[in-house]
């Protein structure tokens, strides 16, 4: 049985997509039973799978037959089926959408109860969900692209659901330009690759890769198209609309769809092309890096609206992985090793962290929303005498973003501060002024949304429903886990996938068989 | 397919040679550029369109191998002749469906912006966003 | 949209079901050609959208009923995912070019191309009523912005005061 677990782990959503129009027929309690126990299965699945990679297994899954060959008669033997590779860093990146989903399934319970519509929200959510699970699993490059699309085209119905608002149908339109670009050019790259390599198999294209010039040509293709997809500084305008109009449990996964594009780029530039182009690529990396981290939480500082205001923290967010990850791949090419990988356990750290804690700050926006019916700051005032259980969630994630030293923020970015000293001291500096100035938007936040007298328009406003607080609850509970067991997290898991990122021979031979 | 129309459309190819690539670098940047300029969402959304069809032309391009026969088991005819591996066209087909969905979504909500603020130019809808 | 002139509808009469049947082959053949139930679904669903261009939009509405087309879009993903299941000793999905020389098929009962061409068929009945629903839907909401009717009945969702 466990070898299906990665079949199962698509199967599960896909299953729950396509049962939703039922099971909202059925009524209100079928509707929600299905929507919480399918999300509740998809974790427990990828729970199954982060334990069964953690001793530095790789799980290869052949769609369709053992081998993932085509042996003609004549004996060539051709790379040709759809198969799914999972590896320590897979494992984790699933472990994190599955969680998100998970914490949105439940949130969305409640906060979408009064409104229609629940048959396409229901399916789009799980359709959203089985991408970016499929992003993360596969190890096929055609089959990436398409579990791209899925995701994405989910997602702009998504983000489009309120259709009586005009910002949500520009912000969704918006998105989908730039995600359609970024489609078409990495469908070119594939196309190239294809057209070189006979193959599309990841691992297949990684063992005949050699560092021409069109490797180099279709690496920097893979950069920008998965830039724009994770938002980074340039390419990051569709971010912040889309976040902020997006139902909350909607944004808590899209959060994770774009940490899904950024597995794939941290997947391609480490083990399908390992030092190709030098060191001009992670040097590419870290200064996107750099100029996301900076320009995102300037961008941040002077928002007045709180879903868009998380969703600049976003971009300064990918920035610090973007950096982390360039610093590991300058050191992976080069003799010093140390520093590098714990850039890379940090920068892996510093994901799970960003996945767990920016979904539950935008939970804890929702969860504003829909009691107080503002997003503007101006409006809000005194509500933590009022909701004083989302006054303590948004707390423990608002000090886990900006890095107070108890919680898991401060280590992630601890260890990459450390490892990009070692690079550069202006990184680290930059690093550290973006620290500050998240604490001290975030301080303006809780300042203004939970502390000073009651506004009298707010007067009436009480408590959001169990379920979203349960929502809330089950990605806190993550952020002390990790908090309280850093240790136990980095030396089984974080180190295991930095091991598996690195060892890009074993990600080859453990489909090709021992190159 | 016979041996003698594999051989005409090899000839044709050869003729053709690399240019082909290059009507579809140039269809891209076409799209692009126009997706840059253009102000009406109409517009863009059939700059998207014309950049799916190019990308598409591209992978068909991809798909040729000089010599070879067409992947259909049952209508491959001569014995000898060689198959093309068929990834390219399957490939081909499922990114026109996936192009076809993506426009249908885009040509709906470019209604829903236009039921909104009942004109289809970028600048307009910004202005009256205010 | 108003119906065109006799000869598009006899002309129509006598080819929009070509159209359906050349859909059909596609889905039919998906498993040993390039194709299948994706592809050809697209290909039946323009169908409609020829019936509409020929026809005009009330002779078309007084036809077709849109609950057929959710019930397909609804029945061929699940009867998809039964399919799916039937090759699990092995994999999720069979294919029995995947049968290694001189092996067995898992089953005796299921055709030769394993489970792929039956999920064909399901993914070509998910398909084509989904598109079909798309193509009623968007003409729908042309008419929508012109006349304002239609609108409402939905919760939270319906708010175009400017």
């Amino acid at each position: 049985m466990s070898r299906h677990l990665p079949a199962f782990l698509i199967m599960t959503p896909m299953l729950g997509a396509f049962l939703s129009p039922l099971a909202v027929m059925l009524g209100r309690t079928a509707r929600n039973a299905v929507l919480v126990l399918f999300s509740l299965a998809t974790l427990v699945i990828s729970l199954g799978i982060v334990s069964a990679t953690m001793g530095g297994n790789v799980l290869v899954y052949v769609m369709g037959g053992e081998s993932y060959t085509l042996t003609m008669p004549s004996g060539m033997a051709y790379p040709v089926r759809i198969m799914f590779e999972i590896d320590g860093f897979n494992a984790l990146m699933i472990l994190c959408v599955a969680a998100a989903t998970f914490a949105g399934a439940l949130f969305s319970v409640a906060y979408m109860d009064r409104f229609s519509g629940w048959k396409r929200y229901m399916s789009l959510y799980f359709m959203m969900a089985t991408g970016a699970l499929g992003m993360c699993a596969t190890g096929d490059l055609f089959n990436f692209f398409v579990f791209v699309e899925v995701s994405s085209i989910a997602s702009f119905g998504l983000v489009a659901f309120w259709r009586d608002k005009p910002e949500a149908i520009e912000a969704s339109f918006k998105y989908m330009l730039v995600s359609q670009i970024a489609a078409m050019l990495l469908l070119i790259a594939l196309g190239a690759l294809y057209g070189k390599y006979n193959a599309l198999n990841m691992a297949a294209i990684a063992s005949m890769a050699r560092g021409g010039t069109l490797d180099k040509i279709v690496l920097a293709l893979f950069v920008i198209v998965l830039a724009f997809k994770c938002g980074a500084f340039p390419m990051h305008t569709w971010m912040p609309d889309a976040y902020a109009e997006a139902p909350a449990g909607v944004t808590c996964l899209l959060v994770t769809v774009s940490q899904a594009s950024f597995y794939g780029l941290i997947r391609i530039c480490f083990s399908i092309f390992p030092g190709v182009g030098g060191a001009v690529v992670p040097w590419i990396l870290i200064v996107l890096g750099c100029a996301s981290m900076f320009f995102g939480v300037m961008m941040a500082v002077v928002q007045h609206e709180i879903k868009r205001l998380m969703g600049y923290h976003s971009i300064s967010q990918v920035g610090y992985m973007l950096m982390a990850m360039g610093v590991g791949l300058l050191a992976a090419g080069g003799a010093e090793g140390v520093y590098g990988f714990k850039a890379m356990t940090g920068g892996i750290f510093h994901m799970v962290n960003y996945s767990v804690y920016k979904a539950l700050l935008f939970l804890c926006a929702g969860a504003l929303y829909y009691a107080t019916g503002t997003r503007d700051l101006d409006r809000m005032g005194g509500l933590v005498r009022s909701m004083p259980w989302t006054a303590g969630m948004f707390v423990i994630a608002a000090a886990a973003i900006s890095g107070l030293p108890p919680f898991n923020g401060f280590i992630s970015k601890w260890m990459i501060y450390e490892s990009s000293f070692a690079v550069h001291p202006a990184l680290t500096a930059i690093a550290m002024i973006t620290s500050v100035l998240t604490l001290a938007s975030f301080a303006k936040v809780f300042q203004a949304a939970f502390l000073g007298p009651a506004k009298a328009a707010l007067s009436g406003v009480r408590e959001v429903p169990c379920a979203m607080l349960a929502g809330m609850a089950a990605l806190t509970l993550f952020i002390l886990l990790l908090t309280l067991f850093p240790s136990w997290f980095t030396s089984r898991l974080f180190d295991n996938a930095a091991h598996a990122l690195l060892n890009h021979q074993g990600y080859v031979s453990a489909v090709m068989g021992g190159v | 397919m016979t041996d003698s129309s594999v051989k005409a459309i090899a000839k044709v190819m050869d003729s053709v040679g690399d240019s082909a690539y290059v009507v579809v670098a140039l269809i891209v940047l076409m799209a692009l550029y126009a997706m840059l300029t253009q102000k009406n969402l109409l517009k863009v959304s059939i700059a998207i369109s014309v950049m799916c069809s190019s990308v598409n032309m591209f992978l068909v391009l991809l798909g040729y191998r000089a010599g070879g026969n067409i992947p259909i088991h049952f209508l491959k005819g001569d014995e000898s002749a060689l198959m093309v591996l068929p990834t390219p066209q399957c490939l081909t087909l499922t990114a026109i469906v996936i192009g076809l969905a993506t426009t249908a979504l885009m040509l709906s909500l470019i209604v829903m912006l236009r039921k909104h603020y009942g004109t289809l130019d970028i600048d307009e809808i910004r202005r009256l966003r205010g | 949209m108003r119906p065109m002139s006799v000869v598009v509808t006899k002309v129509c009469d006598i080819f929009a079901w070509f159209m359906v049947v050349f859909g059909a082959l596609i889905i039919n053949n998906g498993h040993n050609t390039p194709g299948g139930g994706f592809q050809g679904g697209a290909v039946v669903a323009t169908f409609l959208s020829f019936l509409l261009a020929a026809y005009g939009s009330r002779r078309v509405f007084a036809w077709v009923r849109e609950n057929i087309f959710g019930f397909m879009a609804c029945f061929g993903p699940l009867s998809f995912f039964v399919f799916g299941c039937l090759g699990f000793p092995h994999s999720f999905f069979f294919n029995s070019i995947a049968v290694p020389e001189g092996g067995q098929p898992i089953s005796d009962w299921l055709p030769y191309a394993g489970t792929i061409s039956l999920m064909d068929l399901s993914v070509g009945c998910g398909v084509v009523g989904a598109l079909s629903m798309i193509i009623l839907l968007m003409y729908k909401s042309i008419h929508m912005v012109e006349t304002g009717e239609g609108m409402g009945g939905e919760r939270g969702h319906d708010r175009f005061e400017r």
